[in-house]
């Protein structure tokens, strides 16, 4: 160097704001972002609920019915199905949110680089982006539960505790997909994930019909899977034959999802974005 | 004695990637007020560089203070105060130009009103006030990359980092993005900037580091470097390619301070170009052109790496 240069005086550390502050930056991103298409994803979180309850809870349901509902334990088919395909609901909510909005970020409008620039650190847009994510998630289940009252698929005032359940159920769904998703380098793998990850669990985890009707080999299989315990809990809410030990076993799984979800989340955003 | 005045502070700055070295041990500093470049082919080191000082990418090895901090420990607080303009564009197209200022600022934790004032300022200090309501999407890369030196600077940064800020763009636009560039400088911003155009440099940089391969091959002023490294003027000679080799012998005997012979031209580098263009005239010589022009940044380029820069 030309010049000898000492290094400059050490500045006092700084303060630092909470944690939840970097994230609300980032989550009031996706809401102006939102602002934009919002209309569009009310008439769907509407459609979607009207469209399958008409179809496959009404229409489907009225030859149930006549078969007696016994393996459903005594209820209709619509009042079976309704909070199960709710918990399903925000099971393709979380997943939804969670893989091509965050794959874009980094890919095609590349608003994570900008993002990163700035004060907020690779885990604070992960984390905003999970708040957005349970806000859409707390708008679509509850419009759902809204459309199950009118189809009249809702016995009980505990079906109002389906709508933190259902939250968290998708929740579970996002926090460890969305971990996964700051690593794709290709969007083809979220096909994968829709085939052979979404559909089946939708079909299979007592959605449409109770895992008891499953092959003996398969029952314990489908009773691991996440969605199975959100549309257990669900159910049993919004028929009012829930349990507390039963309850919290359901919830006690799910957060726990959610928890490993974001302790990975934090450290592949981390490794995504700062290279 | 610590210096207050020094910004940046880097010794022995190194990044590798696996058994990759992208930058390999520099050694640098940036004063208040100074307008640094860092100037090199691609591959060369400088956007690792650069990610390293915008507190984006964790330095592997050797000293490196920010503002007085360190960056492992203190990325936000550092990062509060820097303005960064990235090679690639990451503006958020679907959104208009105000919204995309309105975002970013939020990010610092600004204010609405704060924001919405120096928007209005920001938008006008780069001629864009009038597309201020329209999305980013159909706006031209020149105008995206005004909107992003807007965006850059609305946190009021003490130091604006700017990696290859005008690759990409024609040339009218370069020189609005240039003109814009000059007057944060002459208002006192401090910049650090990587390009690999040497005009682009000898404009824009008080001071800068020539870099090539990971390490620093030297640094000054443009006007120090063509000083130290090349001769005043410069005679570039183009030959029939067939008479290309024979000419480049024949000149050798001129004892020109250098001769470089590039595929297509040849170049001596000599105090004084018509008089040597008188000279090889004189051998003979019949050039198919001749051009004879001040020493550049180029040279200086040529002359440490062997190469060019824009290959």
């Amino acid at each position: 160097m030309a010049q000898a240069a000492a290094p400059p005086p050490a500045a006092p550390p700084p303060a630092s704001p909470p944690w939840w502050n970097f994230a609300v930056r980032e989550f009031r991103y996706w809401t102006t972002n939102y602002r934009r298409t919002w209309r569009g994803s009310i008439y769907s979180s509407v459609l979607n609920p009207v469209l399958y309850l008409s179809a496959i809870g009404v229409g489907l349901g009225t030859l149930v019915d006549k078969h007696g509902s016994a393996k459903l334990g005594g209820v209709s088919y619509i009042a079976f199905l309704a909070p199960g395909l709710l918990a399903a609901a925000a099971m393709q909510t979380g997943i939804g949110e969670s893989t091509y909005p965050v794959f874009g970020s980094v890919k095609w409008r590349r608003t994570y680089y900008a993002a990163v620039s700035t004060p907020l650190r690779p885990p604070d847009l992960f984390r905003g982006h999970l708040l957005f994510t349970a806000m859409r998630l707390v708008m679509n289940c509850a419009v759902f539960l809204a459309v199950m009252a009118a189809f009249g698929a809702i016995t009980s005032y505990w079906a109002l505790a389906a709508l933190p359940v259902a939250v968290l159920t998708g929740l579970a769904f996002a926090a460890p997909v969305e971990a996964w998703a700051i690593t794709v380098r290709k969007d083809t793998s979220f096909a994968l994930i829709f085939r052979f990850g979404m559909i089946p669990l939708f079909l299979f985890s007592g959605t449409f019909f109770p895992v008891s009707q499953l092959p003996g080999w398969a029952q314990p299989i489908a009773q691991v899977t996440p969605l199975w315990h959100g549309v257990a809990l669900c159910r049993s809410l919004s028929l009012g034959t829930a349990t507390i030990g039963g309850a919290l076993a359901h919830v006690g799984y799910l957060a726990a999802l959610t928890a490993a979800g974001i302790a990975v989340g934090n450290r592949t955003y981390r490794r995504r974005l700062y290279v | 004695m610590p210096d207050p005045d020094v910004l940046i502070y880097a010794r022995g700055l190194t990044k590798r990637f696996g058994d990759f070295t992208a930058v390999d041990g520099i050694d640098f500093e940036l004063r208040r007020g100074e307008a640094f470049g860092f100037l090199g082919p691609n591959g060369a080191g400088k956007s690792s560089t650069m990610r390293m000082i915008g507190c984006v990418s964790p330095r592997s090895g050797g000293e490196l203070s920010i503002l007085g901090m360190d960056p492992a420990a203190d990325g936000p607080a550092i990062r509060a105060r820097l303005g960064v303009v990235p090679q690639d564009d990451t503006l958020d197209v679907e959104l208009t130009v105000r919204e995309n200022l309105l975002i970013y600022g939020r990010y610092f934790g600004l204010p609405r009103e704060v924001i919405s004032e120096r928007t209005d300022q920001l938008l006008e200090f780069v001629q864009l006030s009038d597309r201020a309501g329209d999305q980013v999407e159909p706006l031209s890369g020149g105008l995206r990359r005004r909107l992003t030196i807007a965006r850059s600077l609305i946190n009021e940064p003490e130091i604006l980092l700017l990696d290859e800020p005008t690759t990409g763009l024609d040339p009218q636009a370069r020189h609005v993005v240039w003109d814009r560039l000059f007057r944060l400088k002459q208002r006192g911003v401090t910049l650090v900037l990587t390009t690999h155009y040497m005009d682009e440099a000898e404009q824009l940089c008080d001071r800068l580091v020539v870099m090539d391969a990971g390490k620093i091959a030297a640094s000054g002023s443009p006007r120090e470097l063509i000083g130290q490294y090349s001769t005043a003027e410069v005679l570039e000679l183009r030959f029939d390619p067939a008479e290309h080799e024979q000419a480049a012998e024949k000149l050798a005997d001129m004892r020109a301070q250098r001769m470089e012979v590039l595929a297509d031209r040849i170049l001596l580098y000599i105090p004084n170009g018509d008089v040597a263009l008188t000279a090889v005239r004189r051998l003979g010589l019949q050039p198919l052109t001749s051009l004879v022009r001040r020493s550049t940044l180029e040279d200086v380029f040529l002359r440490l790496t062997g190469r060019r820069l824009e290959d």
